[in-house]
């Protein structure tokens, strides 16, 4: 499997206060990275260090080396907007951006100056598809993005973030407001996603990274504690934190 | 002693209403007292014929043209400098001390009396730079009379966008100067356009500022370096000088009637954007 990301001492600050010590982790491509933690353990903080979402709040300041297919994207030149085309990004919030669902889907592809309706129909219909969901919405692409319920519009995220076309998926608890059998369609298009994207899952339910997840890591308190496959995360963990935290005997 | 609950609650909505009720009252009082003296005289002939003897007898149709030319002027020029102002001060830089101050400077500039700015523009457009008492000098004037509103408004507008479309906007690999065109002027156009009615809306009703810039004349304007006189100038002439008072609150019912026309098109156009977009 091919080294997708290679992130070598990486150590976050917000406003001179230290939140990521020095993690270090290679992520393959074509599979799922589940990384769990409790809350404030840097779980997304990372994540958001690998698209530099970061930098767009003020007091942010990353050193150490990220590496995307071997180019340190916090190298000088390193074009942030660039990166963000290959990195899509799924939030803990949906957030439909308040116009229809088809401009929604293919916001990101008009930005990058995709102008044909024949290709622009194909994306949307290829996208949504792949996020589960066009059978509900396809007679419905006019209709305000707004309109959707919560998980509906969570999928919408995601199919935005597809019809990039992007290589790799980071997802920041994409499934906290969600009922179980949203979250169960979000898993399985992840599931299916996996094949052609790298993806990296931040989430709160260890349940969750147990499911879908091939590699797991396990953040506390701003450090990488241990990784590795998942089945073994979860059945012989080799720090007692992990031990603790995946059977819920944390604290 | 303790007053029962529900007779404090009622005292309030007594009090609360009342005050709402008072402020109807007085303003429709004044509506109904202008529209009363003034509407009688207002017809075609009177809007359409020029104004004769200065102003004693005849129409308005010149300061009309003043009134439409004037405000317009303003927003031309204050519209695309005040909201790429705001927006850059929201969007392109951080908060910091800088910005702070440059808040505070519009803040003050939008509480200087527009006599301050009529005699800037008396002196700065019509002497230094030449212009004249023109509708150049008197625009230009207005422009940066309403400029500081347009700011404000801009900016508040441009703030109460959530963050969160700014942040999918980003992930989704878009430029800031994108994310502003796409995602935070359609949905800050509300409330910028509640700015430039509020700046129409002031500078429609100046008088001050455009005596000391514009002049007051009653010949029809050729171009942008004539003088011209904007209704209210014409309704303060009129009143101050016991022209003809018929006539003063002629014009000032049409001013009103004006100002209503333009105020319930804003709304109606910005009710149809809203509805396109939910």
């Amino acid at each position: 499997m091919d080294c997708k990301f290679d992130i070598q001492d990486l150590s976050v600050y917000w406003r001179g206060n230290l939140s990521l010590k020095k993690v270090s982790l290679k992520i393959s491509s074509s599979q799922i990275l589940g990384i769990i933690g409790p809350a404030g353990s840097g779980k997304t903080t990372f994540l958001r260090s690998l698209d530099r979402m970061n930098e767009l709040e003020p007091g942010f300041k990353a050193e150490g080396r990220v590496l995307l297919d071997g180019e340190d994207i916090y190298g000088a030149g390193y074009d942030a907007v660039t990166l963000r085309k290959k990195v899509g990004m799924v939030f803990a919030l949906p957030v439909a951006l308040p116009m229809s669902v088809y401009e929604n889907v293919v916001y990101g592809p008009r930005l990058a100056g995709i102008r044909n309706h024949d290709r622009l129909d194909e994306l949307v219909e290829q996208s949504l598809t792949a996020a589960f969901m066009w059978n509900e919405v396809k007679d419905r692409l006019d209709m305000s993005g707004l309109r959707l319920s919560g998980g509906q519009q969570q999928r919408l995220c995601l199919a935005r973030v597809l019809a990039m076309e992007p290589e790799v998926i980071l997802l920041d608890e994409p499934c906290s407001g969600l009922d179980p059998i949203s979250t169960a369609k979000i898993e399985e298009a992840l599931t299916e996603l996996k094949k052609k994207y790298t993806i990296i899952l931040v989430t709160n339910n260890t349940k969750q990274a147990a499911r879908i997840a091939d590699q797991t890591a396990f953040f506390l308190m701003g450090e990488l504690i241990e990784m590795g496959v998942t089945d073994r995360i979860f059945t012989a963990p080799v720090h007692k934190q992990t031990d603790d935290y995946v059977t819920g005997r944390f604290g | 002693m303790r007053i029962h609950p529900r007779y404090t609650q009622r005292l309030a909505v007594t009090i609360l209403g009342g005050a709402t009720l008072l402020t109807l009252a007085v303003l429709v009082f004044i509506i109904v007292f202008v529209l009363e003296k003034g509407l009688p005289v207002v017809n075609f002939r009177f809007l359409l014929t020029n104004a004769e003897d200065m102003g004693r007898s005849g129409g308005i149709f010149t300061t009309l043209i003043g009134t439409i030319v004037l405000p317009l002027l303003a927003i031309i020029v204050a519209a695309p400098l005040g909201i790429s102002t705001a927006v850059y001060l929201t969007e392109y830089t951080l908060e910091t001390k800088v910005t702070k101050i440059i808040r505070f400077g519009t803040d003050c500039l939008a509480g200087i009396p527009s006599i301050i700015f009529g005699l800037f523009g008396f002196i700065f457009f019509v002497t230094t730079l030449g212009l004249g008492w023109s509708i150049l000098s008197g625009g230009l004037t207005l422009a940066f009379m309403i400029l500081p509103t347009i700011i404000r408004t801009t900016e508040e507008a441009v703030k109460a966008v959530p963050k969160s479309y700014r942040q999918v906007s980003f992930s989704l690999g878009a430029t800031r100067w994108q994310t502003v065109k796409r995602i935070i002027l359609p949905n800050a156009l509300p409330g910028i356009l509640t700015g430039i009615m509020l700046g129409i809306g002031r500078s429609i009703g100046e008088t001050a500022a455009v005596i000391f810039t514009a002049g007051s004349s009653l010949r029809l304007p050729t171009s942008i370096f004539d003088s011209t006189r904007t209704m209210a100038v014409h309704f303060y002439i009129l009143a101050r000088e016991g022209l003809s008072s018929e006539n003063a609150y002629g014009t000032a019912a049409t001013l009103i009637i004006a100002v209503l026309a333009i105020n319930l098109t804003a709304y109606w156009m910005m009710g149809r954007f809203i509805a396109k977009r939910s």
